[in-house]
């Protein structure tokens, strides 16, 4: 009979006293709210955002038949409202950031993060760091006195060209690209080039089998924050391509005609056009249409690392 | 008999002025196990890590005395050293898969080393793992992450990678640390078949584990090498008072 009554009593006396776990649980639950808050205001923002482009935007698609907007002219004075030019001008220009940011950016992190002596790193990392901070339109005047006329001088017709916009862009995404890169490489467990270079592997293959396999997430991560940077780039780019929305020819040359990217025709022209008229409407297409291949190109990206995560097995 | 390795009055100080090692002298004979023990922070890791040159990637350290492999200083500037990492392959003391496939991990080294042949990749690749007493365990399963294996068997997998390269010299740092007592008594057993082929030097887990499986040891105290020599003369009859404390359990 005794324990029976006995042990209750114990048992109660190792529990914590109630109030102060009632207390954290209401703190947990006021946080978790918070939290939870926070993150779906950012989905219902974005969707809101999205909802406010497709209202502003679909007239245009029901009053532009498909085939006039994959038209190959941009006149909307004369009521043609052909995308294919953006689309080209905006491609040749990401594109082009992206071949030239890409491979310059990593190396110049392999380099910073693996071979510079440490004093040299010292100097250059805050370098460029304070590159990121450069305003873009900054950059893009740079791109427009110094840069242009180099090109015409190499030879084409004018200086203000897609391939100026992309390096212009590629400048802007590069700073990004290295640092987020070299924190890559910086957080690749030590034990793995102990691990390679004991089995005799040279420090390059060191580096190229066994570290940038290991820091493969932070990399893309590194090229989708610069690039996603560059991309939404407008005033610079505008400075620098030359504005002209016609198709390049096709091959290698395009690069070095006049193009107008997509987020250079709204911020052109979004001032000019009366609002509620179709030529509003299709700048707003036109931001659907940005949106859309952004999600696309972020939606690919996750997947790439999301598989990475799942099978680390994949190979060295 | 010529020595395998001999070191020759070694002394070698960290970046942070921790001197580490202070005037080592011993020789290791080929197809000898010769056990490096000693007290946390004996300098043995350090050592090790001097003999296949792996502590050269530090910045800012001192070291002076030579390290002779085949009556050739390592420390020589003319030596390729990733030929000699390959001839004094290493298993540390925390077991570090590289990420990847086993299979991957195996063949790494060989890769690297310009194999390409596959049929002789696998053909070590088999080899090594029968002799580091895994193939039985993963040989249906070479191509799943190395990471799914238990602690116990990437030690093995580790000892297997560095057997693939068939190296001269095995530098083993604590391979059964975290090791349950049957894994432990399947790497000893394998260390006795290795020492047929190779001169293995090993940092052992316990004082008991060293005088199980050493033909010849070394107590290392503080950075000094305190008395050197066979089995027998160390673990029975040590002469220094140091050693004889230690191996009897009295400090350490
Ligand atoms: N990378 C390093 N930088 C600075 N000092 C170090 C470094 N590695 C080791 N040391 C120092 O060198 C000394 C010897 O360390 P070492 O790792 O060789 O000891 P150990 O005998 O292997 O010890 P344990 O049995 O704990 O593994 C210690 O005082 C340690 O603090
Ligand atoms: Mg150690």
């Amino acid at each position: 009979m005794s324990t029976l009554d006995e042990a209750p009593a114990a048992w109660q006396e190792q529990q914590p006293s109630g109030a102060p776990a009632a207390k954290r649980n209401w703190r947990e639950t006021i946080i978790e709210t918070v939290i939870r808050l926070c993150g779906i205001s950012a989905v219902v923002i974005i969707t809101l955002i999205f909802l406010f482009l497709l209202k502003e935007g679909a007239p245009a698609f029901m009053q532009v038949p498909i085939r006039d907007l994959l038209g190959v002219r941009w006149y909307p004075i004369e009521d043609m409202f052909g995308l294919l030019p953006l689309l080209v001008g905006s491609l040749l220009v990401t594109i082009g950031a992206v071949v030239i940011a890409v491979p310059l950016g990593l190396t110049t992190a392999v380099y910073l993060g693996e071979f510079a002596p440490p004093w040299l790193r010292e100097i250059l990392k805050p370098v460029i760091e304070v590159l990121a901070g450069i305003p873009s339109i900054v950059l893009g005047f740079l791109g427009w006195v110094a840069l242009a006329p180099l090109i015409q001088a190499a030879g084409a017709a004018t200086g203000l060209t897609a391939f100026t916009g992309a390096i212009i862009l590629a400048y802007m995404a590069l700073p990004t690209i290295i640092s987020i890169t070299e924190d890559a490489l910086y957080a690749v467990p030590k034990e793995y080039r102990d691990g390679a270079l004991a089995l005799g592997a040279t420090q390059w293959q060191t580096i190229w089998r066994v570290v940038l396999p290991a820091a493969r997430s932070g990399i893309v991560i590194a090229v989708m924050l610069g690039v996603g940077r560059a991309i939404g780039e407008t005033m610079a780019v505008m400075l620098v391509t030359g504005n002209a929305a016609n198709i390049p020819a096709f091959g290698l040359g395009a690069w070095f005609q006049p193009v107008r990217t997509m987020t250079a025709t709204i911020a052109a022209e979004m001032g000019e056009v009366a609002q509620g008229s179709l030529h509003y409407s299709v700048l707003f297409a036109i931001g659907i249409v940005l949106f859309l291949i952004t999600f696309a190109f972020n939606s690919l990206a996750t997947r790439f690392i999301g598989g990475r995560s799942r099978r680390r097995g994949g190979q060295i | 008999m010529t020595a395998k390795l001999s070191i020759r009055d070694l002394s070698f100080t960290y970046a942070d002025g921790a001197q580490a090692l202070q005037h080592i002298n011993m020789e290791i004979f080929a197809n000898e196990l010769f056990v490096l023990f000693g007290p946390s922070r004996a300098g043995k890791t350090t050592l090790l890590r001097l003999i296949n040159r792996l502590a050269d990637l530090l910045d800012g350290v001192q070291r002076s005395g030579e390290i002779l492999f085949n009556d050739q200083d390592v420390y020589n500037p003319n030596l390729d050293v990733t030929y000699l990492r390959r001839r004094i392959g290493m298993v540390f003391a925390v077991p570090t898969p590289l990420p990847g496939s086993i299979y991957a991990n195996l063949a790494y080294g060989l890769e690297m080393a310009g194999i390409k042949d596959r049929r002789i990749i696998d053909e070590r690749v088999e080899r090594s793992l029968r002799q580091a007493a895994l193939w039985d365990e993963v040989k249906d399963r070479l191509q799943d992450s190395a990471f799914a294996l238990s602690g116990g068997q990437k030690q093995r997998m580790c000892l297997a990678r560095s057997l693939v390269l068939e190296p001269d010299v095995i530098l083993l740092d604590n391979p059964t640390s975290g090791l349950d007592p049957i894994s432990t008594a399947l790497v000893e057993e394998s260390l006795f078949e290795l020492k047929q082929q190779y001169t293995i030097i090993m940092v052992p887990h316990s004082v008991q584990q060293a005088s199980r499986v050493a033909d010849r040891a070394a107590f290392l105290l503080n950075g000094e090498v305190v008395e050197i020599g066979s089995q027998q003369r160390i673990f029975i009859h040590p002469r220094d008072k140091r050693t004889e404390d230690y191996v009897t359990g009295r400090f350490g």
